[in-house]
């Protein structure tokens, strides 16, 4: 089994996305397009599905929130009842205008981390991580689309070049 | 192309005739190249500055509280000035990157890294100041949710003060990633760049492995969306929980419902001439003024006309109300004609005249698009603010309710050396992320290239000027 892929080169954007859409249109797969910057429309264009991480910061939103209702009730109500200021302490509802601040900051805060958590987990970006572009340039000015070749590099050159592609490499991957 | 069309109308945000690949030279060069000798220059300067209120914050630590200007009755003066001064400064980098992503106006793309940069450096110097004031800093912790060794006697929730603790520190971490989320892709292009092996490794170490795969891009965007999402309510609530620090308690002058909007917009509009500040050097010592322009420049000064106008009618109706309630006590409120003719009037004045007159002058368009009067009015603003909050707590707390117990306050060399310390501090990070950073966003600058781009716009508009 070859592991070979085609390694298409771009320099614009627009040409980019008429090559994706075209390439789409062949049937041709494409396993990757790596990019200097984030391209409007590519995702769709490619056929990718629409990311989830909105969901799940909703989600860890509520956590933060059952969290800060869990603690403020705990210490305050259940554990350590204080008198402050008059303010009621015999049960959370009670008390509870005192804790909005605390509430909102910890949604935010589980919101926030850990979704951002989630988001370099499922990119796999951490510290010490590798960078997994083949060729520099695409930080800086250039597009690099990937497609795998089952024996039709022919076709598959013709089809890049005619697309605007700028050079095409034909590598194996490891 | 249609898709990157914008209206004729709207000024060039990119000048003169760049490619993506200018972006990458022009953004990389300051970190490639050498420093010149005024950054050294402004550089030691800030270390021994940094270096001096480092010296006094040993001595607090060492001697006490003591050497402080402080007393019975104004138990805190300089350093809640001081914290709430930077922690409103820091206001500005989360509006620029959240609130204005929301809005989709791209003219912060060219400043909102650097703003944000400011944001971090700032809210740092704030932290300081109450773990400093703590006089044992080594117990600071004690402000977090932990059971002390008495038995589990706990925070206190219902505390503004402990509501700051959740806030600031929520407000840096979340900044803090925000920030880095989007600094990534820019790392990764310096790491890809770099030459020198060492330079190569930490930008490697910088960029997380950053690929720039298509469907990262699609997480990134998500990312930035809700992030800015939950920045905006966040970076209102910090500055609504500062000025419930005051309000909550029952000073007259303090004791304000009109606290919280007020502060808010205090913090944005000194944020925003601290931006003004930094920026107006920056773009000049990185050769970043085709990036940074005049529009920049004039747009933030509408921000600063609006929230310092805000501003002004706050006074204004503090000032009417202490009046109009015609109570004594309120006669000594910061904003009162007590305050206008008693010992503090120069103080009085000083705010009046940096906060409310002095911004007046940008709604002339030959002020607000000049750099020079732009940089001017920003420090006067800097000013300004600080007077504000030194008026409020100073003012206030000076003349209380038994006039036996009034008196004033003087900071000690201690106090002004803290201070000097912290701008130092701060301005030694901000000089350092200048020459390491990639100090604009330039992934996100290529992505307006071809609608605001000078050529670009020329090239789709045909050449009326």
């Amino acid at each position: 089994m070859s592991n070979k892929v085609i390694h298409a080169f771009y320099t614009d954007d627009d040409v980019l996305m008429d090559a994706v859409k075209k390439v789409k249109s062949e049937n041709h797969h494409i396993e990757e397009v790596f990019c200097p910057f984030p391209v409007h429309g590519l995702d769709k264009a490619m056929g990718l599905a629409p990311t989830r991480l909105a969901i799940t910061a909703f989600m860890y939103g509520v956590l933060g929130l059952c969290f800060s209702i869990w603690m403020t009730k705990y210490m305050m109500i259940q554990d350590w009842p204080q008198d402050i200021g008059g303010k009621p302490s015999f049960n959370w509802w009670s008390n509870m205008l005192a804790f909005v601040p605390i509430l909102f900051e910890l949604t935010v805060f589980f919101a926030a981390h850990l979704m951002v958590i989630t988001f370099y987990m499922r990119s796999r970006i951490w510290p010490f991580k590798d960078a997994e572009n083949p060729d520099p340039r695409t930080t800086d000015d250039h597009f690099l689309m990937e497609i795998p070749v089952h024996n039709n590099e022919e076709e598959l050159t013709a089809l890049l070049k005619e697309s605007g592609a700028v050079e095409i490499n034909i590598v194996e991957k490891h | 192309m249609s898709s990157h069309y914008e209206a004729p109308i709207r000024e060039p945000l990119i000048l003169g005739k760049k490619s993506y690949h200018d972006i990458t030279e022009d953004i990389a060069k300051p970190i490639e190249g050498k420093a010149n000798k005024n950054w050294y220059i402004a550089f030691y300067i800030a270390l021994a500055a940094m270096l001096w209120g480092f010296g006094c914050i040993f001595y607090t630590v060492g001697t006490g509280i003591g050497t402080w200007g402080l007393n019975k009755n104004i138990q805190w003066a300089w350093d809640i000035t001081n914290f709430v001064w930077w922690v409103g400064i820091g206001h500005a980098g989360t509006l620029i990157s959240a609130v204005l992503l929301l809005f989709r106006q791209k003219w912060r793309m060219a400043i909102n890294r650097s703003a944000e940069a400011m944001t971090i450096f700032a809210v740092f110097q704030a932290g300081l100041f109450p773990i400093i004031h703590m006089g044992r800093p080594w117990d600071g912790y004690w402000v977090l949710p932990t059971p002390n060794q008495y038995g589990s006697l706990w925070v206190n929730f219902n505390s503004p003060l402990l509501w700051d603790v959740f806030a600031i520190s929520t407000y840096l971490s979340v900044s803090l990633v925000f920030w880095w989320t989007g600094l990534l892709p820019d790392f990764a292009m310096i790491r890809d760049r770099a030459v020198k092996p060492f330079q190569k490794k930490i930008y490697s170490l910088l960029s997380f492995g950053w690929s720039g795969r298509a469907k990262d891009w699609q997480r990134f965007e998500e990312v930035s969306l809700v992030l800015a999402g939950l920045a905006t309510p966040l970076v209102l609530s910090v500055h609504t929980i500062v000025s419930m620090d005051f309000a909550t308690s029952i000073n007259p002058g303090w004791h304000s419902t009109i606290f919280p909007p007020y502060f808010v917009a205090g913090a944005i509009f000194s944020g925003f001439a601290m931006v003004q500040t930094l920026l107006g050097i920056m773009r000049k010592v990185t050769n970043l003024e085709n990036y940074i322009t005049r529009l920049h420049i004039e747009y933030m000064n509408i921000v600063i006309i609006l929230t310092g106008g805000i501003v002004a009618i706050a006074y204004a109706s503090e000032f009417f109300i202490a009046w109009y309630t015609a109570s004594p006590y309120e006669n000594y409120t910061y904003l009162s004609v007590g305050a206008a003719t008693g010992p503090y009037a120069w103080a009085f004045y000083s705010l009046i005249f940096f906060n409310i007159l002095t911004p007046q002058l940008l709604w002339f368009k030959k002020v607000r698009t000049s750099f020079i009067w732009s940089f001017i009015i920003s420090i006067a603003i800097n000013i300004g603010m600080w007077f504000e909050r030194f008026d409020i707590i100073a003012i206030v707390l000076s003349k209380g309710h038994l006039p036996s117990t009034w008196w004033r306050f003087e900071p000690t060399f201690v106090d002004v050396g803290i201070f000097i310390g912290t701008i130092g501090f701060f301005f030694v990070l901000f000089l350092l992320y200048a020459r390491t950073f990639p100090v604009i966003a330039q992934a996100e600058v290529k992505t307006i290239l071809k609608s605001s781009g000078e050529s670009y716009k020329k090239l789709r508009d045909g050449n009326h000027e």
